[in-house]
């Protein structure tokens, strides 16, 4: 492939596509440079995801756009295939790795997979492995079954995939989504080493912070439009910010409402968790944080019964119960709520109804003589949704439809209506854009300060920052620290 | 949408014309339709019943032997007993519940894969029919059964139609107008969201498989009713028409969904479409081909359909 050295590694213009008669992406135009960190942010539903879709070929853009790789002009659509060819490579958020497989088979999954050769040598593959691991100076097990990696080396694995031929451009969607802070670090070594080598890297993240220290220009997106594109060094992280959701807004006030009255729990011992006792006020939100595997969010799922635990109780001004005992029917009766981390698999069934999902808990309220009162549920789920800024607040809609911000604020109403005096939380801003974070955060202190006392696991420093009053820090199963500032 | 929540209505009427073009004599008779309408409530109370099992996410491959078995036990007390027939629909019944809480108990209780489960005690009552029957065909069950089956009719059609009628009136009502329905709903689609929710995700997987052994024992004394007595093999033939049934009919009216409109008209197709084929002069076999081939088409169907109502994720 003929390359030219000057040109950018990426050119793209006028970029636009609609889904029906929505507009996702309008006039968008990015350059990435060779040897560039170059990353993209946006808000939910802003054209991110779209517009890698389209560099990925699964989308065909409307008319009248140009594509330019290396140099060369490309045609659009992209037929699949393409632009493998062309020396793009993508990792997506899932990472596309097969848990039961190992690293090495995971790493030659397309060649295995096309089915070239017709014998493989499996000490040679551990061999090429190996080398490619040390060339990018991460330190994995050829032989080790990705289940059994840490969440990091998956990453670094599926990265390493990618990159291990030498692409003009690699594609990122939020591949550090899952991750605590340190173990980004990792991340983004790799990532300037594989810069470094000549490729353009395009970063897409929620994380201005990751933004701003990593990459060398950042692009923004507003609502399918370009919104900017600034030296990420150079750029505050409100001007980034405002960009992003097009408006100034300022951080919000603490409220310091609280009661004296505490939800306590004793004793609690789970998988990891062992033989915790913390007390949450009324009015407080309480956050649980740690690394991988230190059992920070295990008790949310405990409490809720929706994981059996193994002892402990709680007490609430309503009375006690044995966690031994939990499950999520009784906990809902207890006024307990979870919103598990897991939307997709636990959150909501995305091919059903917003409608449907959200009024599920509450279903008996609507039970008539004959049947269910479908008028007065609709009505209801419409006037909910409204009112938690859902958009669209069309209950008929797939759940799946929603952008991950709206599908995180209508799971918000699903729970606030059935007005829990404990709310459990877990990352509950993951994957959520500027917006819709500053209207969730507003929602969940909204109920502490109401009197519902507030359980909140996260890994992410800044949304603990954002959301909690007090913060926790575990450690192989036992609170190690507390009043940690995560911004310090 | 609408194009595609009539379709199968729409391909129906297709099979009714072709067949009435080809065969106008003896397609596009009352005596045919009669016999159309009226054969079939037996498939299409246990297609209704097995709509539960799989819209809470499990297989019952048990129903046809259910069904078999309730016959038998209708054909043995009635006419070999000389039981009242009120007193062997209600220990068939009975049989055919017990049927279900096996089931229920091993598939909802103990969480053993529901398609292995029920092949297992499939095969076991089909055993257990075939003892007790002594491997022979029973006939001779008493006419206050056949009358009200297939005797008596209402607008020149058997009574059993309606009887399957009133049955898929009542199973829609549950399925779109009562809690159980949503619930049933999101027990199949997502098992964790169920139950983090607060459904009582074991109860209602094992309700619906009580539930479908229960229809499938009603479809049992119409089957009784309709032969005028029981044998102990015919009745296995219907598992694989109610799987296509109730497939085909998750493509239409509420398309992606089990649905008992649909299904109704699923069965009505396939019936038609034999029944058009025999008269064409097709060997018997045609049956094999046309309920084997439907089921298939209808799987890859159901599949695109749901596919197609989620349509392409919108950006972000």
């Amino acid at each position: 492939m003929g390359r030219d050295e000057v040109a950018a590694a990426l050119e793209a213009r006028r970029i636009s596509k609609s889904f029906g008669g929505t507009r996702a992406l309008e006039r968008v135009g990015i350059v990435v440079e060779r040897g560039e960190l170059h990353g993209l942010v946006g808000a939910n539903g802003s054209g991110k995801s779209t517009l890698v879709r389209v560099l990925a070929g699964y989308h065909a853009p409307a008319p009248g756009g140009s594509l330019t790789v290396a140099g060369r002009a490309v045609d659009l659509p992209l037929p699949p295939g393409r632009p493998r060819e062309l020396g793009l490579r993508f990792v997506h958020q899932d990472l596309g790795l097969i848990p039961s497989l190992s690293a090495v088979e995971n790493l030659r999954l397309d060649e295995l997979a096309a089915a070239r050769r017709r014998w493989i040598s499996w000490s040679r593959e551990r061999a090429r492995a190996r080398a490619s691991f040390a060339r990018f100076g991460v330190e994995i097990d050829p032989r080790a079954p990705v289940e059994q990696l840490t969440p990091v080396e998956r990453a670094l694995l599926a990265i390493v995939r990618a990159a291990e031929d030498a692409p003009t451009v690699l594609v990122l969607d939020e591949p550090t989504a899952y991750l605590p802070g340190p173990e980004r670090r990792r991340v983004h070594a790799l990532l300037r080493e594989i810069a470094g080598r000549g490729a353009g890297v395009l970063l897409v993240s929620h994380d201005l912070n990751e933004v701003r220290e990593l990459t060398d220009r950042v692009t923004v997106l507003r609502e399918g439009r370009n919104a900017g594109t600034l030296d990420a060094g150079a750029a505050e992280p409100r001007e980034l910010a405002e960009l992003m959701v097009g408006v100034g807004f300022e951080s919000r006030p603490r409220s310091p409402a609280r009661g004296r009255d505490t939800v306590s729990i004793v004793g609690l011992t789970g998988e990891t968790v062992r033989d915790l006792s913390l007390k949450v006020r009324r009015g407080e939100v309480l956050g649980l944080t740690g690394l991988t595997g230190s059992g920070f969010d295990e008790p949310p799922y405990l409490l809720f019964g929706a994981r059996r635990a193994r002892g402990g109780n709680l007490a609430t001004s309503e009375g006690e119960h044995d966690l031994t005992e939990m499950t999520p029917l009784r906990a809902i009766e207890a006024g307990i709520a979870l919103l598990p981390a897991d939307r997709a698999r636990d959150g909501a069934v995305g091919s059903l109804g917003v409608g449907d999902n959200v009024v599920l808990p509450v279903l008996d309220r609507y039970r008539r003589a004959l049947g269910l009162d479908r008028g007065r549920l609709v009505r209801d789920a419409a006037a909910l949704l409204r009112d938690h800024g859902v958009s669209p607040d069309e209950p008929g809609a797939a759940f799946e439809a929603l952008s991950g911000g709206n599908q995180q604020k209508a799971l918000v109403a699903k729970w606030l209506q059935t007005a829990p005096s404990l709310l459990l939380l877990d990352e509950p801003l993951r994957g959520v854009d500027v917006g819709a974070r500053r209207q969730l955060v507003e929602r969940i202190r909204g109920l502490a300060a109401l009197g519902a006392a507030v359980l909140c696991a996260s890994a992410d420093g800044e949304q603990l920052d954002e959301l909690c009053d007090r913060v926790l820090v575990l450690e192989d199963g036992k609170v190690v620290g507390e009043e940690w500032s995560p911004s310090a | 949408m609408v194009a595609q929540r009539l379709a199968l209505p729409v391909a129906w009427i297709g099979v009714i014309v072709l067949f009435g073009a080809l065969e106008p004599d003896t397609f596009l008779t009352s005596a045919n339709f009669e016999t159309i309408f009226g054969s079939q409530a037996v498939l299409v109370v246990v297609t209704l019943g097995l709509l539960f099992p799989l819209t809470a996410g499990d297989y019952d491959l048990s129903v046809a032997s259910t069904l078999t078995l309730a016959s038998m036990v209708v054909a043995l007390l009635n006419a070999q007993h000389g039981w009242p027939v009120g007193a062997a629909i209600a220990v068939a019944l009975a049989a055919a519940a017990v049927v279900g809480l096996v089931n229920g108990a091993l598939v909802a209780v103990l969480d053993v894969e529901s398609l292995v489960v029920t092949l297992g005690t499939g095969t076991f009552v089909s055993g257990v029919v075939l003892w007790t029957s002594d491997s022979a065909t029973i006939g001779g069950v008493s006419d206050s059964l056949v009358n009200p089956v297939i005797v008596w009719e209402l607008f020149g059609i058997p009574l059993a139609f309606f009887y399957g009628l009133v049955l898929c009136a009542a199973v829609w009502l549950v399925f779109e107008y009562a809690p159980l329905g949503r619930r049933l709903l999101f027990v199949g689609r997502g098992r964790e969201v169920a139950r983090l929710s607060g459904v009582r995700v074991r109860r209602v997987r094992f309700g619906a498989l009580v539930a479908s052994a229960v229809f499938a024992g009603v479809a049992g004394v119409l089957y009784a009713g309709t032969l005028g007595g029981a044998d102990p093999s015919s009745g296995l033939d219907f598992l694989l028409p109610a799987y296509a049934a109730a497939f085909l009919g998750a493509t239409a009216i509420v398309p992606g969904r089990f649905n008992p409109w649909g299904t109704i008209v699923a069965v009505y197709f396939l019936v038609t479409g034999v029944t058009g084929l025999q008269l064409v002069g097709v060997e018997s076999f045609v049956q094999q081909l046309f309920y084997g081939g439907a089921l298939i088409v209808a799987v890859v169907l159901s599949r695109l359909a749901r596919e197609f109502t989620r349509g392409e994720p919108a950006g972000g």
